[in-house]
C-alpha cells in the first residue's frame, strides 16, 4: 500500500461552516477525487451542486448524467480511465444504481458512493431522514459480493470519513459507500480541513510489472490484484461475468468459486483491519447500546439518562458498518445482560447483532420508521427493560 | 512474404485468438462487423493503445471480449455511460461503444440520446439485428412491424425506432447506416466515426439467423444477405424521418449526417474558461506522460 | 488513343487464398459473395461438422480480399501473389 500526501489543490484548508453534504463534497476533493457523476436527488443534492462548483477549479470532472443508472456506470468507466470518482445519491437513486454496483465489485473498481438517506420505501420521504438502506447497502446487488460502509454522525466526519473511504476503497479495489442520512447531510457544523500534507492518501494498486506478465485478475498476498489504467498499452479485458485472472469469462461453477472467494475474502480476511469502532465505559457495563450516524448522537442523551439512573451502560458506534464487527459483537455477548440497537429503521443492523450474539445473550432493537430520530426517551425505556 | 505470415489472417493481431471460435451462430453477421471494425483499426491512424472499446450485453455485448485492444464488457445498456466516464477521465483514448441494437436502443435508449445531445467524443457501432438475440428472439425496440418474435408470437403492432432519425434529433455529429454486406462501407464509415470529434453513429443491419430469420421463416444468412442486396439503396444525405424499416421493405443506407459542433470536453473548456478566466485550466490538453 | 501506351504492361492482381477450415461455420458468405466464383463448398466435413469451402479457380482470384472481409470467422484471408509467384503458377 504505497501512500502519497494530498494534492494542495483540492484541498480546502482551515475551519469551515459546512453541511454535511458539502463536507462529503470536500473530503472527496482532498481526497484526490476528480471525477463526479451525479443526479439531483434530496437530501444529497447539495453534494453535487458543491462539486460543480468546486472540481471545474482543480482540474477535475463533472457530469450531471441523465439518471442514476448512467451516474454509477460513468464512475466505473471513469476509475478504469485512471480518475478517482465519486457520486452522491439518496434511496430511490441507491436502488437504481445496484446492478452496476455489482459491476464494480465485479470488476474490482475502487469507487465511492455517499447515500444520504431518507425515509422509504419508494418515494417515501424525501426531506425526512432515515437508516433504512443498510442492509440494501450490503446485500443490495444480486449475488455474492462484500463492501465497505462507513457511518458518519456528523459533518466533520463526513469529510473526514469521505476522504477514509477513498483509501479504503484503493486499498481493496472494492466499492466504499458512505451511508450518511439527512440529518448529518443537512446539519451544519464547524468542519475543520487540515493542511493537504497532513492528509494521507493511499494510492492505487498500481502495477508496475512487465507488460507482457499482467494478470488483472490475479490476487496479490493480500487477495487484491494489480490495477492499470486504459491506454496504457494493456490491451486487457474486463467483464462482468465470472472470469479468469486473464478477465476472460469462463462460465463454470469451478471459475465462479475462485472468483466469487477471492472478491468476498479480500474484505473478511481483512476486516480486523478495515473496520473502525468507537466504544465508551465498556467495562464492567451491564448492557451495550449499539449505534451509527445520526442515532448516535440521539443516543448520547438517553446513555447520559440512564446512567443517572444508575445503570451501567456501554456504548458502541460503529464507525464500520460494513463489514460488521462481529467478533467484537461476540466477545462482548456473553458478558452483558444486553445490547440495544437503536435505528431509524424497522430493524435492519439489530439482525446482525442479534447473529452474532447468537443467544448468548438480549439483543433490543428500538425501531423507527424515519421521518425524524428517536425520542431519547424511547431509548431510554429500551434500556431500563433491557436490565430488569 | 514469410511461411508465418501466410498462415495467420492479417487481422489477428487484433482479436484475442486464445478466445476463438467466437460464439456467434453460424451465419450471423456480428463477426462480419467485427472484420470490418478491424480493417478500420488497420486503416486508421490512431494509435491503437489509445483506442478502448466497451460493449453492453448480448450477442454484438460480446464484441469486447474479441478485441484485442483495452475492452470492457460492461452491464446491459450501460455502454455509453460507461465509455462517458472512460472518455472523460482520459480523453486521449478514443472509445467505440460497440453493443447490440436492445442494448443501445432498448434499455440503454436514455444514455444514447443523452450522449448524442452531449456530442460526447464516442464512435457508437451498433449492430441491429432487430430482435433480442442473445436471450431467444424477442421483439425488440427495432423490430419491423408485423415480424414475428418469441414475444410477439401474433406479430408485432408497435412501431419501431428509425435509429438514424432518433440520433440525428438528439444532435449526433456523424450518422450512418449500412448492411453487414456493406463491408467497405462500415469500414469507411467507422474509420469517419472515430476521426470525428463528436458523437458517432454507424448502424449496421446484420443477420440473425438463428432466431429472427427462423422465426419468420427467412431462410439463412445467405438469404437476409441477399435481401440486403436486392432491397438496399444508397441514398447520402437522406433525410433521417424518411428511413424507416418495414418488414422486408427496403433499406435506406448511407452516410445521412456529418456536422460540426463543439464535442461535450471542448464546449466545457470554451465555456469554463470564458466564465472562469484564469481560475479554469483546459482540461484535457495537459500533459501526455 | 493506343491504350497499349497506358494498360499495356499491367496485370491484374493475383491472389492466394487461405483458409483455416476448422474455424469455418460453414455460412457460405465467401462463396456466394466471390465476385470471381473461385470458392465452392466442400463436401467434406471439418473439426466442428461444417463444410468448409475449398478453393475451385484460384487462377480467378484477383485478390479483392472480399472473402476475408465478409468471413464473419476470421477463417479465410488472401495474400498477394507476388510476381515471381504468379509465373511460378
Amino acid at each position: 500500500m504505497k501512500k502519497v500526501k494530498a494534492d494542495p489543490k483540492g484541498v480546502l484548508t482551515g475551519a469551515h461552516y459546512l453541511d454535511g453534504d458539502f463536507a462529503l463534497a470536500e473530503g472527496a476533493l482532498a481526497a484526490g477525487c476528480r471525477f463526479f457523476g451525479g443526479y439531483p436527488i434530496t437530501p444529497s443534492t447539495e453534494t453535487a451542486e458543491r462539486f460543480s462548483e468546486r472540481i471545474p477549479r482543480v482540474g477535475g470532472i463533472f457530469i450531471q448524467m441523465e439518471d442514476e443508472l448512467g451516474s454509477i456506470a460513468s464512475l466505473i468507466g471513469a476509475v478504469w480511465g485512471g480518475k478517482k470518482a465519486m457520486t452522491v445519491t439518496s434511496g430511490p437513486g441507491f436502488s437504481l444504481m445496484m446492478e452496476n454496483i455489482g459491476l464494480a465489485c465485479m470488476m474490482e473498481t475502487p469507487l465511492v458512493i455517499a447515500n444520504v438517506q431518507r425515509g422509504g420505501p419508494s418515494t417515501g420521504l424525501p426531506t425526512l431522514t432515515g437508516q433504512q438502506d443498510m442492509m440494501q447497502a450490503k446485500f443490495g446487488s444480486h449475488g455474492d459480493y462484500e463492501i465497505i460502509a462507513l457511518s458518519p454522525d456528523s459533518p466533520q466526519e463526513c469529510f473526514d470519513l469521505t476522504i477514509e473511504a477513498f483509501n479504503l476503497s484503493e486499498t481493496y479495489r472494492v466499492p466504499t459507500f458512505i451511508m450518511t442520512d439527512e440529518c448529518v447531510g443537512h446539519m451544519h457544523e464547524k468542519v475543520v480541513i487540515p493542511p493537504a500534507d497532513e492528509i494521507e492518501l493511499v494510492e492505487r494498486k498500481w502495477y508496475t510489472g512487465p507488460k507482457e506478465a499482467y494478470l488483472p485478475y490475479k490476487p496479490d498476498k493480500d487477495l487484491v490484484p494489480f490495477m492499470i489504467k486504459a491506454g496504457d498499452g494493456y490491451r486487457f479485458h474486463t467483464t462482468g461475468l465470472t472470469h479468469d485472472e486473464r478477465g476472460y469469462p469462463v462460465i463454470n461453477a469451478e471459475c465462479q468459486k475462485v472468483n466469487v472467494t477471492n472478491i468476498i475474502e479480500k474484505i473478511r480476511k481483512n476486516a480486523d483491519k478495515i473496520i473502525k469502532i468507537e466504544e465508551d465505559q465498556i467495562d464492567g457495563a451491564e448492557v451495550v447500546l449499539i449505534s451509527y450516524g445520526i442515532t448516535s448522537r440521539v443516543a448520547v442523551r438517553a446513555v447520559r439518562l440512564a446512567r443517572e439512573a444508575g445503570i451501567k451502560v456501554g456504548t458502541m458506534r460503529l464507525i464500520t458498518v460494513w463489514p460488521f464487527p462481529e467478533k467484537r459483537i461476540k466477545e462482548l455477548a456473553p458478558k452483558i445482560k444486553a445490547f440495544i440497537i437503536p435505528e431509524v429503521n424497522y430493524g435492519q443492523m439489530v439482525r446482525e447483532v442479534e447473529r452474532s450474539a447468537a443467544g448468548k445473550t438480549q439483543v433490543f432493537g428500538v425501531p423507527h420508521c424515519g421521518g425524524w430520530v428517536h425520542n431519547p426517551e424511547d431509548i431510554l425505556n429500551v434500556i431500563k427493560e433491557a436490565v430488569k | 512474404m514469410n511461411d508465418e505470415a501466410r498462415q495467420k489472417n492479417p487481422i489477428e493481431h487484433l482479436l484475442r485468438m486464445d478466445r476463438i471460435p467466437h460464439i456467434w451462430c453460424p451465419g450471423c453477421g456480428i463477426g462480419t462487423v467485427v472484420t470490418s471494425f478491424a480493417e478500420a483499426l488497420r486503416k486508421s491512424n490512431i494509435e491503437l493503445d489509445k483506442i478502448a472499446v466497451v460493449s453492453g450485453i448480448g450477442c454484438t455485448g460480446r464484441v469486447a471480449g474479441y478485441i484485442k485492444l483495452d475492452s470492457f464488457h460492461t452491464t446491459h445498456g450501460r455502454a455509453i455511460p460507461f465509455a462517458t466516464g472512460l472518455k472523460l477521465a482520459n480523453p486521449e483514448l478514443k472509445v467505440v461503444v460497440f453493443s447490440g441494437d436492445g442494448d443501445i436502443f432498448g434499455i440503454g435508449g436514455n444514455h444514447f440520446i443523452h450522449a448524442a445531445r452531449r456530442n460526447m467524443d464516442l464512435t457508437v457501432i451498433c449492430v441491429n439485428n432487430f430482435n433480442y438475440a442473445m436471450t431467444g428472439g424477442q421483439v425488440a425496440a427495432t423490430t419491423p412491424t408485423d415480424a414475428n418474435a418469441s414475444t410477439a408470437p401474433y406479430g408485432n403492432f408497435e412501431q419501431p425506432f428509425s435509429i438514424p432519425y432518433l440520433a440525428d434529433a438528439a444532435g449526433a455529429s456523424y450518422v450512418a447506416r449500412w448492411t453487414a454486406l456493406h463491408l467497405r462501407r462500415v469500414t469507411k464509415s467507422i474509420q469517419e466515426g472515430m476521426d470525428k470529434n463528436g458523437f458517432s453513429l454507424i448502424e449496421v443491419i446484420t443477420p440473425c439467423v438463428t432466431l429472427y430469420a427462423r422465426r419468420n421463416r427467412l431462410g439463412d444468412g445467405l438469404n437476409l444477405l441477399k435481401y440486403y442486396y436486392d432491397k438496399s439503396e444508397i441514398k447520402h444525405g437522406a433525410d433521417t424521418r424518411d428511413l424507416d424499416i418495414s418488414y422486408q421493405g427496403k433499406l435506406i443506407v448511407g452516410k445521412f449526417i456529418d456536422r460540426e459542433r463543439p464535442n461535450f470536453i471542448d464546449a466545457m473548456n470554451q465555456h469554463m474558461s470564458t466564465v472562469l478566466g484564469d481560475d479554469y485550466e483546459l482540461y484535457g490538453r495537459i500533459n501526455n506522460d | 488513343m493506343n491504350q497499349k501506351i497506358y494498360f499495356g504492361e499491367l496485370k491484374a492482381t493475383k491472389g492466394e487464398i487461405h483458409i483455416i477450415r476448422d474455424r469455418c461455420k460453414g455460412c457460405g458468405f465467401c462463396v456466394e459473395y466471390c465476385p470471381k466464383d473461385v470458392l465452392a463448398l466442400s463436401d467434406e466435413f471439418n473439426i466442428k461438422g461444417y463444410h468448409p469451402p475449398f478453393v475451385e479457380n484460384e487462377d480467378n482470384c484477383v485478390y479483392c480480399q472480399l472473402c476475408e472481409n465478409i468471413c464473419p470467422e476470421f477463417a479465410i484471408f488472401v495474400t498477394k501473389k507476388e510476381e515471381e509467384d504468379v509465373e511460378k503458377g
